[in-house]
């Protein structure tokens, strides 16, 4: 039986992990419910950046551009412009969407190490903007601004937000990723050229792929501008791209969800070293080259392959692919 | 046999100075097996490309089932119903059989724009899949991972990619390559096995197996055409044997 599209053990293991996820304000601090919210939408960004780097066989290093573009546009347009939240969130998803275009126009017809460097230098522009663009963006000190409506100002309320906003969009990438376009994009990843001869017109897929990515960064973004109610060019630049890509590369590339994991490792492990050194970004990087070395398909791959090495079950299921809707059990 | 649906006339394809296809013209009527053979750097596979629309012509006209197809890249040939394989396994190596012929069936279908909808087959694409499959042979492997057939099984994929589509012109680059003698045989009981209603152009080195599948071969030396004839009648042509045999052993 299939529920939503998930089969009915997927459907109950997602709404365990709900349970325990509403549940968990209850039993935090306030501080750790903060930390629980920006993994949540950092998990978001890493999703949205991995839609084009494990399907579609694109890594995109300017989505923390996209991400901030909406950050900026939703804390102008209620700050500076006085809009409601609705209206502002709305203006910033359609900002990042607009940007994910034209970022898109100038990269889909370029692959591997181009198109990274192509995305890099597009989210280089854009940051530079913020920065110069003084009057609009404040400059270096950035803008800032109450976003939340009143009723999203605790952290709890805000953090359930966060969480039915995140469940939301978690739902549609899934959905998005293995429909019958995002079979053309694993298509697209695995052979262009066959592609091509079997009549899809690869550059459209691709542009159809990274708009719709950019949407989904453009929603992390708006849900970090109500939850930092400040931006400034960091949150455009290059650093939060990356952030970004190496979150969906330690939750494992292409499985989707390992973004949550991705982006709870690193938060926590940013926040647990911070309090001894300063140096934390040493150790970050430190924890990547462990990662690349004995875990390269990610913490969600290591799992996997952990369990099929206990079970036998299938050789298979270590390939990077998301097995939320099983196909054998269906 | 009467109108042709393929035709060529006068096409040439330069790499600066090469002149690759230097002025071939030749037409294939509907339903026809075409061979094209010749040594190696004959311009064949160079003229099957153009054909498909991975490289444009320099000079020359291509015409398909009446449309100027010329300037047309290859995924709006594929729309008109050219399909084509791949001389060097060109597959979807992390998916799973059915997920190839899924993509191969939908190409040329609105729903590979469909961005929220059930990927499953409908019970057409699922029927259209199983028959492509049957006619490779290879209908017990339609859930395995690409990357875990052997290499004979990628061939037959190779085919029953390009078959699914139900193609009107469909372009075999070695069909058989790489493969050992009785995978060969296999393939051309499949090719052989095809209906009418799909004209066929292949490209083979293999004289034996290419010479037995089809009606009428072109064998091309230096980027032109040499001949065009008969099966049996190129097994004797001696300019035939010269280029491509090399010097005939007994007298």
């Amino acid at each position: 039986m299939k529920i939503a599209g998930m089969t009915s053990r997927a459907a109950v293991a997602v709404l365990v992990v709900l349970v325990i996820a509403a549940a968990l304000p209850l039993l935090l601090s306030n501080y750790r419910i903060e930390l629980a919210t920006e993994i949540l939408i950092f998990g978001v960004l890493a999703m949205s950046i991995d839609i084009l780097s494990g399907f579609a066989g694109r890594t995109s290093l300017g989505h923390g551009a996209i991400f901030g573009v909406s950050g900026y546009v939703v804390v102008y347009a209620s700050a500076q412009a006085g809009l409601s939240p609705a209206a502002a969130i709305l203006l910033g998803v359609i900002a990042a969407t607009l940007v994910a275009v034209v970022f898109a126009l100038l990269a889909v017809r370029t692959s591997g190490v181009y198109f990274l460097l192509l995305t890099l230098a597009l989210g280089m522009i854009v940051w530079g903007i913020c920065l110069r663009w003084t009057q609009v963006t404040g400059g270096e000190n950035g803008l800032r601004g109450d976003v939340r409506p009143a009723f999203l100002v605790g952290h709890r309320a805000f953090y359930w937000a966060v969480l039915a906003a995140t469940t939301l969009v978690s739902y549609a990438m899934w959905r998005f990723v293995r429909s019958p376009f995002g079979l053309t994009l694993l298509g697209i990843r695995d052979s262009e050229s066959r592609m091509k001869s079997l009549g899809y017109n690869v550059p459209l897929h691709l542009f159809i792929g990274f708009a719709v990515s950019g949407f989904f960064a453009g929603v992390a973004g708006a849900l970090y501008a109500l939850f930092n109610n400040f931006v400034s060019p960091s949150t455009v630049a290059l650093q939060q791209s990356v952030e970004g890509v190496l979150m969906m590369i330690a939750g494992g590339v292409g499985t989707l969800f390992g973004g949550f994991v991705g982006a709870a490792a690193i938060i926590a492990l940013e926040n647990v070293v911070s309090a001894y050194t300063e140096r934390w970004q040493t150790v970050l990087g430190l924890t990547f080259i462990v990662i690349m070395i004995f875990a390269p398909d990610g913490i969600i791959g290591m799992l996997r392959a952990i369990l099929v090495f206990r079970f036998r079950s299938s050789p298979h299921i270590a390939e990077p692919r998301f097995e939320l809707g099983n196909k054998d059990t269906s | 046999m009467s109108e042709p649906i393929l035709s060529l006339s006068d096409v040439v394809v330069a790499f600066d100075a090469l002149r690759a296809v230097d002025g071939v013209s030749l037409t294939v009527p509907r339903g026809q097996r075409r061979a094209i053979i010749g040594p190696n750097g004959a311009g064949k596979t160079t003229l099957f490309n153009t054909i498909a629309g991975v490289l444009p012509p320099t000079a020359g006209k291509i015409a398909f089932d009446g449309h100027d197809i010329t300037c047309l890249p290859s995924h709006r040939r594929a729309r008109l119903g050219v399909s084509r394989t791949f001389q060097i396994t060109n597959l979807f190596p992390r998916l799973s059989v059915r997920d190839n012929m899924v993509l191969a069936l939908r190409g040329r279908s609105p729903r590979k724009y469909s961005l929220f909808g059930k990927p499953d087959p409908d019970a057409a694409e699922r029927a259209q899949i199983d028959n492509a499959l049957e006619a490779v042979r290879i209908a017990g492997r339609a859930d395995v991972t690409v990357n875990d057939l052997s290499y004979g099984e990628q061939r037959q994929l190779e085919i029953a990619l390009s078959l699914v589509t139900s193609p009107r012109l469909l372009l075999l680059d070695e069909p058989a390559a790489g493969l050992s003698p009785s995978e060969r045989s296999m393939v051309a009981e499949i090719i052989r096995s095809l209906g009418r209603d799909i004209t066929v152009v292949l490209i083979e080195h293999d004289m034996d197996l290419a010479l037995g599948l089809v009606d009428r071969v072109t064998c091309m030396f230096e980027g032109r055409v040499l001949v065009e004839e008969a099966p049996d009648e190129i097994r004797r042509n001696k300019k035939v044997q010269e280029v491509y045999l090399g010097r005939p052993r007994h007298a």
